[in-house]
């Protein structure tokens, strides 16, 4: 009995505490008591899974279950690897700083009983995603983490419609994502004989290692949120409440990471090209469309949400490019990508909860989600516009925030590719490389649009001219999810290091001072020389304009340059429909935008114009295209089985008759 | 550890002594082709000078970014040169200035720019931020993959090494990866720092404005570090990529008669492509805005192709 | 224009700015070119050798910008004094007032002044901004520039010749 098993048997007696608390605690101190417990139970996955990524394996957990009318059911395995111990650890972390953000946030159905209770089961089940050993564990806890994410979507579906239909989608996506796993387990299963990871990866080779890894990449990608399979992320996330979208986005949906990482490196290890192909295929085509997507988006939440596509996009691509090159034997950028895929999966769960605590923070304060009514917020909400501003920093990746390593290590492992020989390689990297540069460009676009929209100016409302700073727990969730991002970034070398035993990627050191040295391909980056650089290089441009400043004190005027026409109105700014125009007009073939203006003149001067209002909406391409087109043709197909049911009794013997007869003539084969 | 340190010393010194100069000598070539006489060489120097001397302003309601994008664009041009083999191919062990490093600090300072524009509260602020981060995201794909393929042959992505492996192996001067690859970044060049024909540096109506439009708001002093910022990019970039096209008269160490040599090659490769520059600019009109995405898939194409014939043909 | 055609035009015109007179103190200049500067003005140290220039129509009949265009063209070249035309007042040292102030631009013309960072210099142009020339007593009318704002320099002539608009920017720059 190590400390990982203790952190697992913490985790459920914790859970189990929690959902007690929420459900016997009246509901002035349920927030506190209960968010703590949840607090308690992500710090107990975080330890447990340190210990697992830092190599004590666990020893192999099994704890009996029984569920209702279900007799025969075997133990759980819970036994984490370093990559699940590094899962573990990442859920356990968002979890605690989402709960502890839902002590001051959570307010109406998210602080019901219902509330507290499904946030507990939750987090629990999606703390054991990543321990379980063996399939019948792993899918239980999939599901548990499905249920209860679906319960507290549904939060606010009594007052708002949105969220219904988002809870519908979420559902049945997710489930299209279980039966996925459930067919693609069953054909590894039905080879091996047994359900455990060890059994499995004996494993199956040729075309029914082909069909499973078909089944269960799709299964993963849905829950991942890869094009085209993620239209439920830009619809479920927005609604949900925002410590439960943090936890959903930054966490939950990196079990169908996880799940991409055992596939192609336990379970079916050494596969043929193309499944990394197919693996660089999806993930740069979601990265691509989700940041397209995210670039037009004027609702923070649904930008946040197509920003996690094109990250998890990113990750994907970095995972299949690993792959590649590992396949191609060049092992060593093939582990730097890999470590790519890793760093990506640890920056994004940073900087999009602070991104979606800080949305959380501003919807709270302003009771507003559209970036075009808010502004002016920096002066008003000084901590969520820094810990945003930090948390859009890493999104973007800008120096030195934990976004910038990341995307640092993944283009080293594409330029260091040796690609003299080998045709595949040498135009399936320049590609990527670009696809890459395009989703890093956009990604600044979209964050610059985010922050300084929302956040800079003056206010577009009269909700956010009145906003005010958030309580305690908010800002102390926030400032630590701002420090993570940035304190990842700074200090590279020991996360690298510690990552690197997860997907066994050799050659990767710690400089002396905490910077990242790639042994493997001969690169270095060190962020703290390069902050210790700017600052040096900052010193004499801030001591020549201190001493200019005495000499010429700032004047405060009393408007702002207008062309000399006083411009009280806010409503002057650009917004951010108008800063994406530019994008939406080079992008037009790919972004289906529909416009439309209307027009009030007055009744008596019909010439003249008293309002006009301009829409402007763009629908996801995918689900027109896709989803709207196969739910059609399935209704057509309804339509057509239904005429065969016209209640002419005649018809229904006939087709008795020539069943039975079908039936003799195959069984008499 | 001593010796990098003193070649960064020498980047910033000449870059901040030079760049009043190209400007100079960029906007004098300007005015001889047209028939004026234009304001001298030593120009750029005093107008700098003066509006470091002048009081900045402050409207109601503006956040910090209003003072902080200026000194942070400053610091991040300076970093730039820093980091970019100006004058000596010697770097820092450990941040050498690689690809997406450079990038990233180059980026630094566009976004800088951006919110400066937004933070002015004026459409015409907005929208200069909004296309120029149009512009920016549309030409970062070519950036990164045009030094990919010159790092290609030389076998580092760091910029110092590139043009140190370029100056030994002088076929991979003449090869159309190497071509393919300059005139990319040339296009980069002129897109990142807002020459013609992706943006006038000189317009005053504020509706083909870029990069003018996001510093309307700003007066004095904030001027003075936004206009040096801007130019030190160009010095930088010009930079960069003549030290890429005629890597010699690049110092290889810290010596003195290396230092010395490679500040007069330097100065005299950036004053002649800024003068060339320039004419060229005389024959160019402003691009539509809309064009320019075309003109940046074109330099992209370039770079595609020379990235595909490093590893192809050569 | 071809390329070709436009090298051949610039070979062949050359430089077509006219020489700049000597340099003489600003006394002199004003006294030559008839400027009148306000009693006690010194044009201020930071402006010494180089000034950018927002121009502010308050209501002029377009006569004296053209004189301004000329001045800033490639005849009379006032870039080579150091001046240059600016878009925003923010940027600006010095604001060449034209026109006389009629009801709708006195406030602009008030606020584009305001916008201006010190030390700044007004310079106004033409005579219709001393007395309002042939608009004086229309009911558009709000004033004459010397009405509303202090103005340092005044380029008198209806409209003044451009070399005397730049000489008066050359008593600014001192150049």
């Amino acid at each position: 009995m190590n400390l990982v098993d203790l952190g697992i048997l913490a985790q459920l007696g914790l859970g189990l505490l929690a959902i007690t608390l929420a459900v016997a605690v009246p509901a002035a101190h349920r927030n506190l008591a209960a968010g703590s417990a949840v607090v308690a139970v992500g710090g107990a996955a975080a330890l447990s899974g340190t210990a697992a990524l830092l190599g004590g394996s666990g020893t192999g957990l099994s704890v009996p279950i029984a569920l209702p009318l279900i007799a025969g059911l075997e133990p759980l395995q819970l036994s984490p690897d370093p990559l699940g111990g590094l899962f573990m650890l990442l859920a356990g972390v968002v979890v605690a700083l989402s709960a502890l953000f839902g002590i001051g946030y959570a307010h109406g159905p998210a602080a019901s009983r219902t509330g507290w209770a499904a946030l507990a089961g939750f987090a629990v089940g999606l703390q054991l995603v990543p321990a379980a050993a063996d399939v019948v564990t792993f899918l239980l806890a999939w599901e548990v983490m499905a249920v209860g994410s679906t319960v507290l979507l549904l939060a606010d579906h009594a007052t708002r419609r949105p969220v219904r239909q988002a809870a519908l989608w979420y559902a049945a996506m997710t489930h299209l994502s279980f039966l996925l796993l459930l067919a693609g387990f069953g054909v590894l299963v039905a080879t091996a004989g047994g359900t455990s990871w060890t059994t499995i990866a004996a494993g199956p080779t040729g075309p029914v290692a082909g069909l499973a890894f078909v089944l269960l990449v799709s299964g993963f990608a849905t829950k991942a949120g890869l094009v085209p399979l993620h239209v439920w992320l830009p619809r479920a996330h927005p609604e949900a409440p925002s410590h439960v979208s943090a936890a959903m986005s930054a966490a939950m949906v990196k079990m169908g990471v996880y799940g991409l990482l055992l596939v192609t490196l336990r379970l079916l290890p050494a596969g043929p090209r193309w499944w990394a192909l197919v693996l660089v295929a999806l993930g740069a085509g979601s990265a691509l469309y989700g940041i397209l997507q995210a670039s037009v988006q004027a609702d923070l939440k649904r930008l946040l949400a197509y920003s996690t596509t094109e990250n998890l996009g990113l990750i994907t691509t970095a995972i299949g490019v690993g792959l590649l090159l590992r396949g191609s034997g060049q092992g060593g950028a093939g582990g730097v990508a890999l470590l790519a895929a890793l760093l990506l999966v640890v920056s994004h769960a940073a900087f999009k909860t602070v991104l979606f605590l800080g949305a959380g923070s501003v919807l709270h304060a302003t009771g507003e989600r559209d970036l075009d009514s808010l502004g002016g917020l920096a002066s008003r909400m000084p901590w969520t516009a820094t810990a945003f501003g930090i948390g859009a920093m890493g999104a973007a990746a800008l120096p030195v925030t934990s976004g910038f390593v990341a995307e640092w290590v993944l283009l080293q492992a594409l330029v260091h590719t040796r690609a003299t020989t080998d045709r595949l390689l040498a135009v399936v990297m320049p590609i990527t490389m670009g696809i890459v540069a395009l989703t890093i460009g956009l990604g600044l676009l979209t964050f610059v649009k985010a922050f300084g929209i929302g956040f800079l100016a003056r206010p577009r409302t009269a909700a956010a001219a009145a906003a005010r700073e958030s309580g305690a727990a908010m800002r102390v969730a926030l400032v630590i999810a701002a420090a993570l991002t940035v304190g990842l970034g700074l200090l590279p070398g020991p996360v690298a290091g510690a990552l690197a035993g997860a997907v066994t990627a050799t050659g990767i050191q710690t400089s002396a001072t905490a910077g990242l040295a790639l042994a493997a391909i001969g690169v270095v980056l060190d962020p703290l020389v390069l902050t210790l650089l700017t600052l040096a290089v900052a010193i004499p441009v801030l001591a020549v304009t201190v001493v200019l400043a005495r000499r010429q004190p700032r004047r405060e005027v009393a408007l702002a340059w207008g062309c000399g026409v006083e411009r009280s109105s806010p409503r002057m700014e650009y917004n951010a429909t108008s800063y994406s125009e530019p994008l939406v007009r080079v992008f037009r073939g790919w972004l289906r935008t529909s416009r439309s203006v209307e027009i009030v003149r007055p009744d008596q001067a019909p010439q003249l114009i008293e309002e006009l209002a301009f829409t402007q909406e763009t629908v996801d391409v995918v689900e027109e295209r896709g989803y709207r087109a196969a739910t059609r043709a399935l209704r057509r197909f309804g339509d057509l089985a239904r005429r065969l049911h016209n209640g002419s009794i005649h018809r229904y013997l006939g087709f008795s008759f020539a069943a039975l007869i079908l039936v003799l003539v195959l069984v008499n084969r | 550890m001593i010796e990098p340190l003193l070649v960064i010393v020498v980047h910033l010194v000449f870059a901040v002594a030079i760049t009043p100069v190209l400007i100079g000598v960029m906007r004098t070539t300007r005015a001889r082709l047209e028939g004026r006489s234009g304001g001298g060489i030593g120009q750029p120097w005093r107008d700098l000078r003066k509006l470091l001397a002048k009081e900045p302003t402050r409207a109601p309601g503006s956040t910090p970014v209003l003072v902080a994008a200026p000194i942070l664009l400053m610091v991040s041009s300076l970093v730039l040169c820093a980091l970019i083999p100006l004058v000596s191919t010697l770097a820092l062990a450990s941040v050498p200035g690689d690809l997406f490093v450079v990038v990233s600090v180059l980026l630094l300072g566009t976004v800088a720019l951006a919110l400066l524009g937004l933070e002015s509260g004026t459409a015409f602020g907005g929208m200069g931020s909004s296309r120029h981060m149009v512009i920016a995201a549309l030409v970062e794909p070519t950036v990164l993959l045009s030094v990919y393929a010159l790092s290609v042959p030389a076998g580092s992505a760091v910029l110092a090494a590139i043009v140190q492996s370029r100056r030994e192996d002088l076929s991979s001067l003449a090869n159309p990866v190497s071509l393919l690859a300059i005139v990319a970044l040339v296009v980069v060049v002129v897109a990142e720092t807002g020459r013609l024909p992706v943006d006038n540096p000189a317009t005053h109506l504020e509706l083909t404005m870029v990069h003018e439009a996001m510093i309307l708001e700003s007066g004095g002093r904030d001027l003075g570090w936004l206009e040096l910022g801007s130019w030190l990019r160009l010095t930088a970039l010009l930079g960069l990529v003549v030290n890429l096209a005629l890597p010699w008269a690049v110092a290889r160490d810290a010596g003195v008669t290396g230092l010395l040599v490679g500040v007069a090659g330097t100065t005299v490769k950036l004053l002649a492509a800024g003068a060339l520059l320039a004419a060229v600019e005389v024959f160019l009109a402003k691009l539509r805005l809309f064009r320019v995405p075309e003109l940046l898939a074109g330099s992209f194409l370039l770079a595609f192709l020379s990235v595909s014939a490093s590893y192809l043909v050569f | 224009m071809s390329v070709g055609r436009l090298l051949r035009l610039i070979t062949r015109v050359g430089r077509i700015a006219e020489p700049l007179p000597v340099r003489t103190p600003a006394a002199e200049t004003a006294e030559t070119h008839g400027l009148h500067l306000r009693e006690g003005f010194t044009p201020p140290a930071a402006l010494r050798g180089s000034v950018q220039v927002r121009h502010v129509d308050a209501g002029s009949c377009n006569g004296c910008e053209l004189e301004l265009g000329a001045a800033f063209g490639p005849v009379y070249d006032a870039e080579r004094v150091g001046a240059r035309l600016v878009a925003s007042p923010r940027h600006a040292d010095v604001v060449a007032v034209t026109g006389v102030v009629t009801q709708n631009m006195a406030e602009p013309l008030l606020n584009t002044l305001d916008a201006t960072p010190r030390p700044r210099v007004v310079v106004s142009v033409g005579d219709c901004t001393r007395g309002c020339g042939v608009f004086a007593g229309s009911y558009a009318v709000a004033g004459s520039v010397d009405d509303l704002v202090e103005v340092d320099v005044h380029v008198p002539g209806c409209p003044p010749a451009p070399e005397a608009i730049v000489a008066a920017l050359r008593t600014v720059t001192g150049r």
